[in-house]
């Protein structure tokens, strides 16, 4: 109980930064996957610090919940990668630009 | 005291392994930096007494999720014609710094101190017993609807990777 909550969300803040900065630049499809995995697990911390801090399990079942979402993302976008890598070897996101106009 | 210490140590990391996923230019490096922050994630839930929820984040995220990365990474031989620094750069940076002082100020002017009151405080809060009793009581409907969301992901992820290239 020493550490107060406000530093775990300024943490989760400054990593839910860093995985919107790795969307916004990285162009490469696999490590934007990543950085929606940052964000999604720095809601998981602020969620659980939440949960601790109000001495109550929602947030702790609302973070399982989150891991659940991100493994069924997980499988569907790494379905997407293999499927474009299969017809445009490339997983760089400004070549595909099919859908563009 | 010691308390404190590994709370340092696990967000240092997860801030510094964060900054290295995003960073770095070849995708397995950026796979082991994932799964560094992931582990020390879940060092910082042991720390805040949701000792099931950091099992759920070692087994799941990194020994299910990671590994199907690093599968697919190993598949595809990527090659490192990435150029980071687009024009997007400073407009993401911009923004990133925007969101990040706003949330940081907010939280300056109200550190969340005085939040400790809620209705419904439940008895054993941490316990992995009442997490799974809530699971399958108050929370039973939500808890079939992500089953069914799983297994859509299943059959999704199996119709796109069957498909033979028809050109």
């Amino acid at each position: 109980m020493m550490i107060p909550i406000s530093y775990y969300v300024a943490v989760s803040t400054l990593m839910f930064v860093i995985g919107l900065v790795g969307v916004l630049v990285r162009r490469n499809f696999l490590i934007m996957l990543y950085s929606i995995e940052l964000m999604l697990n720095a809601a998981n911390i602020n969620l659980v610090a939440f949960s601790h801090t109000l001495q109550s399990h929602e947030g702790q079942i609302l973070s399982l919940f989150v891991i659940t979402i991100a493994a069924a993302e997980a499988a569907i976008g790494l379905a997407i990668i293999v499927v474009l890598f299969r017809r445009r070897a490339t997983t760089n996101v400004d070549e595909l630009n099919l859908l563009k106009w | 005291m010691v308390q404190s210490l590994f709370f340092f140590y696990f967000s240092s990391v997860v801030i510094l392994s964060s900054v290295l996923t995003v960073g770095l230019k070849n995708p397995i490096h950026s796979t082991v930096a994932l799964l560094s922050t992931l582990l020390h994630v879940a060092g910082l839930f042991i720390l805040l007494h949701a000792e099931f929820i950091a099992a759920i984040q070692i087994i799941i995220y990194a020994g299910a999720i990671l590994v199907l990365y690093l599968f697919v990474v190993m598949l595809l031989d990527l090659k490192q014609t990435e150029t980071i620094l687009t024009r997007q750069f400073q407009v993401a940076l911009f923004f990133g710094a925007v969101l990040l002082c706003e949330i940081l100020l907010a939280l300056l002017q109200a550190p969340l101190s005085g939040i400790a009151t809620i209705s419904r405080v439940t008895p054993n809060y941490n316990n992995t017993e009442s997490i799974g009793v809530a699971l399958f009581t108050d929370y039973l409907l939500q808890f079939e609807v992500v089953g069914v969301l799983l297994l859509g992901g299943v059959v999704g992820a199996l119709v796109l990777a069957k498909q033979t290239p028809t050109k």
